[in-house]
Parts: structure tokens; C-alpha cells; sequence
């Protein structure tokens, strides 16, 4: 153990020139790095051995050779769409191009590439209907988790609302919201299908409830003595709320809206598999549905990639908060 | 000018869990202006309370307070507070702490230019012009309560409100802090209240000690008048034959009979 330690703090780049013995702070974050490591090596390793012992109709369980595999595959058919699109626009713009050289007056259009959505479109999409079922979700949630805060009276209606509707699943809702958007939603300018409004709605609902909650009691908490001052000072009520009461709240809304933007991410691919709109679950039902031999290891390629961007999503808002939060002094994790 | 503040019959009746506890009864007190006038009691003998009827922020019950000739019944930068934890908004500076009292206090009154000099003059009266743009966290006790002070001084109030203002400093800050806070009563005349539990302190700055007798029904038990020349000098003091005879006077009330019997 004591050489594998050597060898890895040899490898890294801080090693030129720098003693990492002098550094107690590099050292203790060399050791989590390591440990960290350790976890995922002990893991794979699990994995790896559990994965040959079950055998499915679809052949064997995937090992983290398979997923690695997938994963390549996939990019690699990505690339091969992404050329396809290329090739496709340049045949057109030739042959648009030789139909206005013998007819001036020619009508042409530039068609849309329609090739099936890849992997990593789907990401894309995924990740564009949580954005969108999120910002509906707190465009809602932190007013409303305001007036909570703010008076008992808003609150004791609200609260036994929310927590009725708090621990509904999104599959509850699904069918009901599928219904009121294709009845209500009937824009043709089809700049959001039906499906995308569909699950973004779904995960709106299902993400509102943890930011209500937190920015309620966030705002409910402030400091008795900071309201005496806003008294005291005689703020009118609007300023109130944005000098004093959002301030102190940021910290709370802020855990309320990491949690709520895990469960939306969460919800999400629950919400495309069974809405069956483009994303990341339905690119795990239809690999399901298509049950070749590859499909495991592609499912598993999917949900490793879930994890890890519902990670990043997490990361990215506590650099949000860490920004904007007015305590420093608090570790944020 | 005579009873420039006065509390008549002030009583105030709690209601926690329906169970009615009447925390003050009669309170009368006159205040002159100019004045500083120390509460002094027992803990829980509703000192913070009388704080926060002539602030405004508790409705008494009973009776009432004038200020001025007016009837006070709702919180008004007339009545300023220090309060014992500053309450120090502590995503703000120190100048957008004052700033945010001076430009709400002043909207109308003052352009930009001179609400700025206004904020920089109240910093300077406590002697935090340098730090004026650190936040509350990164200052130590006493210089976060200079900011609540100057604050407090910033909104030019009628009576200057103080909660223990130096009751969770140490005693060297504390000593420093009273001898600012006499030096700035000198240079404005304000009119102040101070709660506070000690004694020496009570002494040295005050032109009146108001003592409070036990709760509940709490209420002014005896006001001693301070006649000491000012400027007073804490060292001078410590041997000086009125100064001990004033302490004596209020310790004798704080533990004859009025100590807390339960």
C-alpha cells in the first residue's frame, strides 16, 4: 500500500519540485483523492464478479469491460450520425445547386435532417426538459415558499396542500398531465413537442415541493432581531423581503433547490420512459424493447451516465451557492 | 425642556399558552432630554421589555408612552436601538449596515452626496471609518457593537435605545466602549436609555439609575439621581467618597430584598 502511495503522489504533476510531506492540506486532499480511488477500485472489482455469475435471457450480466465497450460504440455512432447529417446537407446544397443552374427560377429548400436521435442527443434533450421543468418548478416554489415564511396564515392553508401532493410518484401524475397538455397545448409553433411539455410538467410537479418547503422555513427563521431592525427602520414591505428576509433565506432556498433539482432528475427519466418523450429513459425502455445482446451493457451505459450528470448538476449548484451565500463560514457540501 | 419622554402606568400582560402573565405594572417614569438614564435589575425583571414599549416593537397593555407630545405605538427611527447582538446585517459591510438605516431614514431628506458624508461622519464618531468595508463576521464584539451604535446614532434619533449594549463584550472593550459612548453623549446631548446589570457602569455614565424591582408585575422600585461632575473619569472615580456612595445605594436595592425569591 505504503509503494502504491508513493507511486501515485510521484505520478501527479505537483510532485516537480514541490514536497508534498511540507503541505498538510495537499496531503489530506491527496488521501481523500485516494481513498476515493480505493472505493471505486473495490467497487469495479464487486461488480466485475458479480456480473459473470447472472445470467439473463440477453446473455450475461454487463461487467465494466461491456459498459466501456458500449460506451465507445455509442460515441462512435454518434460521430457516424453526425456525419450522415453533414453528408446529407452537402447532397442537398448540390443538388439544390444543379436545379438553380438549369432553372433560375427553381423553388428549393434546405430539408431537415430527420436520423435517429443518438445517446448522446438524448442527453441533451434530457438535460433541456429538466431545465425547463425546473424553472417552471422554482418560479413557483420560491414565491410561494415566501408567503408561507412570511405569514402563518398563507402557511397553515398551503402546508396541508403540500404535504399531500409531496409524496405523490410522478407516474401518478403522468397520465393526467398527458391528457391536460394535449388538450390545452395546442401551439402549433412546435417549438416544444408535446412530450417535452409533458414530462417537463411532470417534473415541475414533482420538484416544486422540497424548494416550498425549505424556503418556508428559511424565511420563517430569520433572526428576530434583524426583522426589529427592519422595523425599526421602517422598511416597506418589498424591501423587507429583498433586503432582509431573502438574504437570510438564501442559504435554506438554496438546499431546497439541490434537493428539488435531484428529484427532478430523478423523476425525469421515469417520466420519458413512461411518456415515451425523447431522452435518456426512452433510450433505456426502447434498448429494452430491442433486447439484443448489447442492450444490457448500453442500459448500463445510461445509467452510469445518469449518475454521473445528476452529480454535476448537484456540483454546479453548490457552486451557485457557495457564490452567492453571504456565510462563509459554513462548509457547504 | 421637561419631560421630554414620559411612560405613565405602563403595564403589559403576556399570554403564553393562555396562561396571562403580567410582566410590568405601573411603570412611571419621566425623562428629561438629554438624559441618560440606566434600567437596572434583575434578569428577567422586564427591563428588555420597557426597552421594547418605548421602542415601539411590544404594544403596552396599559398606560402609554409620549415622546414629544405624541402617543408612541408603533417602531420609528425617532427611537433608535443598539441591540445586545448588534443584529448586524451580516451579508452587508459595515458602511452598507449604517447606509441601509441612513438612506431609508433619510430618503428624501438628503441627496447622495450627503447621506454618504452622514454615514462616514457616524463611523467616525466610533471610530470604524477603516473597517467600514469589512463584513460583521470579520470584525471582533466590540467593533461590531461600535457599527450597531453608529447605526443606531445614524438615524438621528430622539432617544437612543440600548439593550446591554456591551453586555457580551470583555471588560477592557467594554470600559473603552463606555468611555466612547460618554464621550459622544458629551459632544450630541442625546437622549438615551441603556439596559444593563452592572453596576460600575450604571454609576459612571448615567444622570439617573431607574431600578427595577423583581417580576412579575415588575415595576420602578427606586430612581437614584447621579449627581457626579462630567466629564467623569473611571480612575478618579474609583476612590471618589459620591461615586462609591451611588454604587452602594444601588447595590443595597439589587440584593435587599429585592432578590429573586423563588
Amino acid at each position: 500500500m505504503a509503494t502504491l502511495i508513493r507511486k501515485f503522489r510521484s505520478a501527479l504533476p505537483g510532485n516537480l519540485g514541490v514536497d508534498l510531506s511540507a503541505g498538510a492540506g495537499l496531503t489530506t486532499l491527496l488521501r481523500a483523492w485516494l481513498l476515493s480511488l480505493v472505493g471505486l477500485v473495490v467497487f469495479t472489482l464487486f461488480w466485475q464478479g458479480a456480473a459473470n455469475n447472472i445470467d439473463t435471457s440477453l446473455g450475461k450480466f454487463p461487467g465494466p469491460q461491456q459498459v466501456i465497450e458500449q460506451a465507445g460504440n455509442l460515441y462512435a455512432e454518434y460521430q457516424r450520425e453526425q456525419q450522415n447529417e453533414r453528408d446529407f446537407f452537402v447532397r442537398q446544397e448540390v443538388r439544390n445547386a444543379e436545379r438553380l443552374a438549369n432553372d433560375p427560377d427553381a423553388d428549393v429548400t434546405l430539408r431537415p435532417y430527420t436520423g435517429r436521435p443518438t445517446f448522446i442527443d438524448q442527453i441533451g434533450t434530457s438535460l433541456m426538459t429538466v431545465a425547463f421543468g425546473f424553472v417552471i418548478a422554482m418560479a413557483i416554489a420560491i414565491p410561494l415558499g415566501i408567503f408561507c415564511g412570511l405569514s402563518q396564515a398563507v402557511y397553515s392553508a398551503v402546508n396541508p396542500i403540500v404535504q399531500i401532493f409531496k409524496p405523490v410518484s410522478p407516474l401518478a401524475w403522468l397520465p393526467l398531465v398527458t391528457m391536460v397538455v394535449s388538450a390545452l397545448y395546442v401551439s402549433e409553433s412546435a417549438l416544444f413537442s408535446k412530450a417535452f411539455v409533458t414530462s417537463g410538467v411532470t417534473v415541475a410537479l414533482c420538484c416544486l415541493w422540497p424548494t416550498v418547503i425549505n424556503t418556508t422555513v428559511g424565511v420563517a427563521s430569520v433572526d428576530k432581531d434583524l426583522i426589529n431592525v427592519s422595523r425599526v427602520i421602517r422598511l416597506p414591505p418589498l424591501q423587507h423581503v429583498s433586503k432582509i428576509v431573502l438574504p437570510s433565506a438564501i442559504p435554506m432556498i438554496f438546499t431546497g433547490m439541490r434537493l428539488s433539482l435531484a428529484t427532478g432528475w430523478m423523476v425525469l427519466i421515469a417520466a420519458e420512459m413512461l411518456a415515451q418523450s425523447p431522452g435518456l429513459g426512452k433510450f433505456i425502455w426502447d434498448e429494452f424493447q430491442n433486447g439484443s445482446s448489447d442492450s444490457m451493457g448500453r442500459i448500463m451505459v445510461a445509467v452510469l451516465v445518469i449518475g454521473l450528470i445528476g452529480f454535476i448538476l448537484d456540483k454546479l449548484m453548490l457552486m451557485v451557492q457557495r457564490h452567492v451565500s453571504w456565510d462563509k463560514s459554513v462548509i457547504l457540501r | 425642556m421637561q419631560n421630554y419622554l414620559e411612560l405613565s402606568n405602563v403595564g403589559i400582560e403576556f399570554n403564553t399558552n393562555n396562561v396571562p402573565f403580567k410582566a410590568l405594572d405601573q411603570v412611571n417614569l419621566k425623562v428629561s432630554k438629554g438624559e441618560y438614564i440606566s434600567l437596572i435589575g434583575h434578569s428577567g425583571c422586564g427591563k428588555s421589555t420597557i426597552l421594547n414599549i418605548v421602542a415601539g416593537l411590544y404594544q403596552a397593555t396599559e398606560g402609554g408612552v409620549i415622546l414629544e407630545g405624541r402617543q408612541v405605538d408603533s417602531p420609528s427611527p425617532d427611537r433608535a436601538v443598539v441591540f445586545q447582538n448588534h443584529a448586524l446585517l451580516p451579508w452587508l459591510t459595515v458602511y452598507e449596515n449604517v447606509a441601509l438605516a441612513v438612506k431609508q431614514v433619510f430618503k428624501g431628506k438628503k441627496n447622495r452626496a450627503e447621506m454618504h458624508d452622514w454615514i462616514t461622519h457616524n463611523l467616525e464618531l466610533v471610530h470604524m471609518t477603516d473597517a467600514r468595508d469589512k463584513r460583521p463576521h470579520e470584525i471582533s464584539g466590540g467593533m461590531k457593537q461600535r457599527v450597531g451604535i453608529a447605526r443606531g446614532l445614524a438615524m438621528e434619533p430622539k432617544v437612543l435605545l440600548m439593550d446591554e449594549p456591551f453586555g457580551a463584550l470583555d471588560a477592557l472593550t467594554r470600559a473603552h466602549l463606555q468611555e466612547e459612548v460618554m464621550r459622544i453623549h458629551a459632544t450630541l446631548n442625546n437622549t438615551v436609555i441603556m439596559i444593563t446589570h452592572d453596576v460600575d457602569e450604571a454609576v459612571l455614565l448615567s444622570d439617573k439609575i431607574v431600578m427595577m424591582t423583581v417580576g412579575p408585575r415588575a415595576t420602578v422600585g427606586e430612581v437614584l439621581h447621579v449627581q457626579l461632575p462630567r466629564p467623569r473619569d473611571r480612575l478618579a472615580l474609583a476612590d471618589d467618597v459620591n461615586y462609591n456612595r451611588y454604587r452602594q445605594a444601588v447595590l443595597r436595592f439589587l440584593y435587599d430584598g429585592h432578590q429573586t425569591t423563588h
